[in-house]
């Protein structure tokens, strides 16, 4: 009671009028506060204070210079006594320090205060226009500026901390955005602060041009639109959420591979590279030739993706038969690509052939495929730096391979010419027009 | 001779005249010494290192004619390596070694500066001749390098074409088919009647074109674009 002489006639020195009722009621209002003091409840001034201590207890608490809100309440008690009844209403909302309650000061967040100072500004200036007659009507402005603000701070993302776990939450969701937008407390309640405001200018708008009255009506029409574009739009939307997933995953099936890619270069490529060019037994040697090429393959291979084979992987998949088979190293190069055909397949084949008999009766460790595609032809070159033969003295086996080979390029129209000298290798050169294709 | 050394003392005059001088840059150690053993015979090993720094800084110590370059490093990669040394020193020979053998590591380091590509698969007496040639100022194209050559040189290109760098000449073209068959350079001059010094200054050509049209970045353009 001792107290509440204090503000009274402090308010008395100012010069405001004080409001007996509001001020007998206070007792028991405070009285009340103290049993269940609300959390966000901010203790007053005892320390500052002018009139009640409501604008020290509000400087302390966010960090502002209490004369700053006096000045506020002043200027705003201007506009028909508004500031007068501004302070009551805070005072209402604020409590008596108790004995030993420590002040938690609160500054505004660094973000909080250029927004709040930018929605001043815009305010002040949209009351400027409106008084220039520069306007568009009440009932259009105010709710727009309402909804304007609702977007800003469902839209505005404060800190960066937030935006941090906005986005780990987007990568723990990596489907919906939407999750992530509702991922996190502060982002709730931005949310539901925004969509309030949002909905409340909406509403302003639509009741100060009359249109609350077909209320009614027009949930059910927007009902019904809304429900029709779901049924239009959705499976759309499914569909564009679901594509939104799976390039997501792709991507990052992408990186882990090209990490797995680095990692299996500098290790395993590195020991097979080794093992080859160590002094060890043939069958390893071989062995560690197949592997690098399989694991090259598969690191920098052509995408052979959708099941479709393609020239170049058809080419290495030989190479590799041939090599695990007939202890001979074969190296492929293969120049341009071309789907896999019938056409095509006999290349493979014949090459196979040229390559296993190489192989077989040159007596050479190496034997060399080169196939190039060319817009009208494939070209393919199998040579050997073998013992060769003289074409005019072959033994009856091998003019049975070669008559093979020239025979299945034949049947596809085709060619096949096998250049040989003795001591001088051997090279089966094969061409397959693609004309007509 | 210790590992890791980035840079060794100017020559000893004691070292017979005339063997050429070889840096080797490789982060894998084991792989390092065996060729340290295999080359030390017939090539003087000035020094070694095993990142990008180290091998620039080594370099300008060590005043190697051939710098044995691995295509991947820590720190940048062998392009890195080239780029910073040609900086200071153009004079300096690059041949690239690699177990890699995607084309776009490959090219980029040829188009850095290097003056051909081996795989690490290659025998000891290939490599110590590629070594040879590369000193000599030749171009060492394997098959596998002279298909990726081939592949990048293909098709046609949107947009205006240098014919003197964007295009290869028949016989380039050529050259580089027998090179990709599998056929040495005196075997590829015996077959189309060249001499092999004709043979090496159309590879020079090739090598030259590749480091300065800017067709391969075309082409890879238009093949990302699925346009060729």
């Amino acid at each position: 009671m001792a107290r509440r002489a204090g503000p009274l006639s402090e308010e008395g020195t100012i010069g405001k009028t004080s409001t007996p009722d509001a001020a007998s009621d206070a007792p028991t209002t405070v009285a009340r506060r103290r049993a269940r003091m609300p959390a966000w409840s901010i203790p007053r001034s005892t320390e500052d204070r002018v009139v009640a201590g409501v604008a020290g207890g509000l400087g302390e608490r966010f960090g502002i210079d209490p004369m700053l809100v006096r000045t506020a309440f002043v200027v705003l008690s201007m506009a028909a006594g508004a500031g007068i009844a501004i302070y009551l209403l805070a005072w209402g909302l604020t409590h008596e320090p108790q004995p030993g309650e420590v002040v938690v000061r609160r500054p505004l967040a660094n973000q909080a205060r250029p927004a709040i100072a930018l929605g001043l500004i815009v305010f002040g200036l949209l009351l400027v226009l409106r008084e220039a007659r520069i306007w568009l009507g009440d009932s259009l402005v105010w709710p727009v500026a309402l909804a304007g603000a609702g977007f800003a701070v469902l839209w505005s993302r404060s800190d960066s901390s937030e935006r941090a776990r906005w986005a780990a939450a987007g990568r723990r969701f990596p489907g919906n955005p939407l999750e992530a937008v509702f991922a996190g407390r502060i982002s709730f309640a931005r949310v539901a602060v925004g969509g309030l405001l949002v909905a409340t200018g909406m509403g302003a708008f639509l009741g100060g041009n009359d249109a609350l009255a077909a209320l009614p009506t027009v949930l059910l029409a927007m009902a019904v639109t809304v429900t029709g574009l779901g049924l239009i739009l959705g499976p759309w939307m499914v569909r564009l959420t679901r594509q939104l997933t799976d390039e997501r995953r792709q991507r990052i099936r992408s990186e882990e591979r090209a990490e797995v890619a680095a990692h299996l270069h500098d290790s395993v490529l590195h020991t097979l590279a080794l093992i080859q060019r160590a002094d060890a037994p043939p069958e390893v040697t071989t062995l560690a030739r197949r592997q690098e090429r399989e694991l090259r393959n598969w690191l920098y291979g052509r995408p052979d993706g959708n099941g479709d084979e393609r020239l170049g992987n058809a080419i290495e998949a030989m190479a590799d038969r041939v090599e695990e088979h007939h202890q001979v190293a074969v190296d492929a190069v293969v120049v341009g690509d071309s789907p896999m055909d019938e056409r095509a397949w006999a290349i493979v084949h014949a090459c196979q052939e040229a390559a296993v008999n190489a192989a077989k009766h040159s007596g050479a460790a190496q034997v060399s495929v080169y196939v190039e595609v060319e817009p009208d032809a494939i070209t393919a070159f199998v040579r050997d730096q073998g013992k060769g033969f003289d074409p005019a003295d072959v033994p009856d086996d091998r003019r049975g391979i070669a008559e093979s080979i020239r025979g299945r390029m034949r049947r596809h129209g085709g060619t096949a010419t096998i250049t040989s000298e003795p001591g001088d290798g051997t090279e089966v050169t094969l061409r397959m027009p693609l004309e007509g294709t | 001779m210790s590992a890791g050394g980035a840079g060794q003392a100017p020559p000893d005059p004691g070292q017979p005249a005339g063997r050429t001088r070889v840096f080797l840059v490789d982060d894998h150690h084991f792989f390092l010494s065996g060729l340290r053993a295999e080359l030390g015979e017939e090539f003087e090993i000035v020094g070694e290192a095993g990142d990008v720094d180290g091998a620039v800084e080594g370099i300008r110590h060590g005043h190697p004619d051939v710098v044995l370059l691995d295509v991947h490093l820590p720190g940048g990669g062998g392009r890195t390596v080239i780029e910073a040394v040609h900086r200071d020193d153009p004079e300096v020979r690059f041949l690239a070694l690699s177990v890699s053998d995607a084309a776009e590591d490959v090219i980029a380091v040829i188009r850095a500066g290097a003056r051909g590509y081996v795989t690490k698969s290659i025998s000891p007496a290939d490599l110590a001749d590629a070594l040879r040639r590369v000193h000599d100022g030749d171009a060492v194209f394997s098959p596998r390098l002279a298909g990726f050559v081939l592949d990048a040189f293909r098709g046609r290109i949107a947009g205006p074409v240098d014919p003197e760098l964007d295009q290869l000449t028949a016989r380039e073209q050529e050259v580089l088919r027998h090179i990709a068959r599998g056929f040495t350079y005196k075997e590829v001059g015996r077959r189309l009647h060249l001499s092999v010094k004709t043979v090496e200054t159309h590879v020079s050509s090739v090598l030259r074109k590749l480091q300065l049209s800017s067709r391969y970045e075309l082409t890879r353009w238009a093949t990302d674009r699925r346009l060729v």
